[in-house]
């Protein structure tokens, strides 16, 4: 049945696991049909999924350290694309976007433009030139294109930085999941989640990620997907609702002046939230709504082409050709689940507000709605709470709290979808969250590996010490990470947001321009990472301790502050300093071109 | 043999430029324009969704990945012209 080797099969391969995988869930609908309970189904559904990815990172051990690096520059570009969406797609992106959308409404929207847009940009400045100059990691890059140790390290700084926080918030996700799904404390939790990303990345490096991420991405998107669709049949909105909500759209417009939408509430709880924006209200033209949607989409862009989890990516297909066409199938996979999110968010509220609809809530008796079976179930986790505040006894809309995740960890209880969908979807967020873990703890370690030890540290060391060194930083930073996410000190969103600021004010124009600008030189890289990185820093930390934002610039959106200063700083001081030398100047030419040897040897 | 003809190959980055300029122009309208002006494009219906909304939730994302395939199918043939392609 197999003839050739593992590449060659790679669609007979996940096709298998594809049909596998629909197999294990409708074992798991007859279980649910025979009386095996609830929670025994969701550790069944986390754990399967847990072991597949676990033996695929056994499988894919290796001690070559262009497999190690690279996934030995031989992924095909529909396969990156998963692996791709997989890494890209987060816990945020899985659990908390359509909450974002069903709270922010239209502002929030920015981050669904912003995250799929910023793929034109990996595309258009990025990916291509990158995958052509054959480096291991992104400081790699900045490290031999502007010369000199400082630039590189200048590029290991940021991308730990920005790397970093978001991996603590994933680390965060996968123990959230992985302690209600188990039934285990939350601290617990981290670190059992932790034990599973390390078990899939660090025997086989980039190599054993790319075909996790695969298998991960498989298992996201039939469970984001499913469960909506589903959701939608069962309640009337249309065999496939993405194109049949806007009704929807307009008739929560209708409900929400009568139903007092924007009334803040009277009461607060801690991580809960009550609904007061409006559904789709952009403002006026050009106004504070428009500015605020404008540098929202605008940082999390720059952010994307600037993140190194995800530009590695690209580093592994066979050619430059391959690389772009990988950029286009990810933006595919992940447009799959970016232009659902809104969807779900939207049918989730009308059900919740619509009084013609059975399962609408506001409106309702108190003691009714207490009643509900998915209400006190979530309510036991304070995830979310019902408070009765004009003492009237019936169910206002700012009487009703709850946290964002629910919008989506809630979608199969609201409709009455059977316990195996709640399996599911938490083996879908699983799967969201230790994907992007994985990549980012793969990007952080193999900066500091290669570029720190290898090339500033130790030049001399030979590959099974390198690969030692980059296997002892994955634990190190792993542990590093789950400790941090144990002290929970952020909502997953913000975090997120922040290491997409963080990446743009520092890395962005030093990246692009180091394609697209010949006379960009070592001396304008460094101030254009060191004065975009520190403005953006000292601007966060300046709002975060009490500063009024400038033009509304929240943490949402430092990187506005970050990367004009990076941008001027860089052509600024490269003007006032020599040119690059001509074999620097030749260097670009020869990364425009798509065809045509590497810049960096392999095994550099 | 790439590299040994200059002037093809600034022909071919001139080429490569202007694509990606074209590319950057579309992605610009539907990243920033029209949500800019989103409350006036409400005014208007797109299958039964207010327009500014569409564009947010779908128009623009498809745009996107539309672009991306189409800027890929051009690049290839640029680097075929130039026998750049591998």
């Amino acid at each position: 049945m197999f003839k050739g080797d593992f590449i060659d099969n790679l669609p007979k391969i996940y096709g298998l696991y594809t049909g596998g995988f629909l197999v294990f869930i409708a074992i798991m609908a007859v279980l649910e049909q025979l009386g095996v309970d609830a929670e025994t189904i969701g550790i069944l559904f986390v754990a399967f999924t847990i072991c597949i990815y676990a033996a695929i990172g056994w499988i894919s051990r290796t001690t070559q350290v262009d497999a190690y690096y690279l996934a030995g520059r031989q992924v095909p570009p529909v396969f990156n694309g998963m692996a791709t969406a997989a890494d890209w797609m987060s816990g945020a992106s899985f659990v908390a976007l359509a909450g974002g959308i069903y709270f922010g409404g239209h502002g929030y929207l920015g981050f669904v433009v912003g995250w799929t847009g910023g793929y034109v940009l990996v595309n258009s400045l990025m990916a291509p030139y990158l995958r052509k100059f054959g480096c291991y990691t992104v400081p790699d890059f900045i490290g031999t294109r502007y010369g000199g140790n400082l630039a590189r390290f200048c590029a290991v700084v940021i991308l730990a930085v920005a790397s970093f926080t978001y991996v603590t918030a994933q680390i965060n996700a996968t123990g959230t999941i992985a302690a209600r799904a188990l039934n285990i404390p939350f601290e617990l939790g981290v670190w059992f989640g932790l034990l599973g990303i390390l078990i899939c990345s660090m025997l086989g490096g980039m190599r054993a990620v790319t075909w996790t991420q695969v298998a991960q991405y498989i298992v996201l998107i039939i469970a984001y997907l499913v469960p909506v669709i589903w959701m939608s049949n069962v309640q009337g909105f249309g065999l496939i609702p993405h194109f049949s909500y806007g009704d929807a759209v307009q008739r929560i417009a209708e409900l929400e002046a009568t139903l007092g939408v924007g009334t803040a509430p009277t009461e607060t709880f801690a991580g809960l939230k009550a609904l007061v924006a409006p559904h789709n209200a952009p403002g006026e033209d050009a106004g504070m709504e428009s500015w605020k949607f404008f540098t929202l989409a605008l940082c999390m862009m720059a952010g994307t082409a600037s993140l190194p989890h995800i530009l590695m990516r690209y580093f592994t297909t066979p050619s430059v050709r391959d690389a772009r066409q990988s950029v286009a199938w990810s933006l595919l996979f992940i447009f799959l689940l970016y232009f659902t999110a809104p969807a779900l968010a939207t049918l989730t509220k009308l059900q919740l507000l619509d009084p013609e609809l059975p399962t609408a809530i506001i409106g309702k008796a108190i003691d009714d709605v207490m009643a509900l079976d998915w209400i006190q179930k979530w309510s036991e986790v304070d995830f979310l709470k019902i408070s009765d505040s004009n003492g009237d006894g019936i169910l206002q809309i700012n009487e009703f709290f709850m946290r964002s995740g629910i919008v989506v960890l809630a979608t199969p209880e609201i409709a009455g979808l059977p316990y195996v969908v709640s399996g599911l979807v938490a083996a879908g967020g699983m799967a969201a969250a230790m994907s992007t873990a994985d990549g980012l703890l793969l990007a952080i370690a193999n900066a500091i590996s290669h570029d720190l030890y290898y090339k500033i540290v130790d030049p001399t060391a030979d590959t099974k010490r390198r690969l030692i060194v980059a296997r002892l930083l994955l634990i190190i930073i792993g542990a590093a990470g789950a400790a941090v996410a144990s002290l929970q000190l952020t909502g997953i969103l913000g975090a997120v947001a922040w290491a997409f600021c963080f990446a743009c004010s520092g890395l962005f124009f030093p990246l692009v321009l180091g394609v697209w600008w010949k006379r960009a030189n070592r001396q304008g890289a460094v101030a254009g990472m060191v004065f975009g990185f520190a403005a953006g820093t000292g601007y966060l930390y300046a709002i975060q301790n009490g500063m009024e934002p400038w033009w509304g610039l929240d943490g949402l959106r430092f990187g506005i502050i970050g990367m004009p200063v990076s941008l001027v700083a860089m052509v600024v001081v490269s003007y006032m300093t020599p040119a690059p030398d001509e074999e620097t100047q030749a260097m670009v030419d020869e990364v425009r071109k798509p065809s045509g040897r590497t810049i960096l040897a392999a095994n550099h | 043999m790439p590299g040994l003809n200059p002037e093809a190959d600034a022909a071919h980055w001139r080429k490569t430029r202007n694509l990606t300029l074209f590319v950057l122009a579309i992605w610009a309208v539907f990243a920033f324009v029209v949500h800019i002006f989103a409350g006036t494009l409400n005014e208007y219906t797109f299958i039964g969704f207010p327009l500014g909304y569409y564009l947010a939730v779908q128009g623009s994302l498809i745009i996107f990945v539309v672009l991306i395939f189409f800027q890929n199918a051009r690049q290839d043939a640029i680097d075929e012209e130039f026998g750049m392609d591998e």
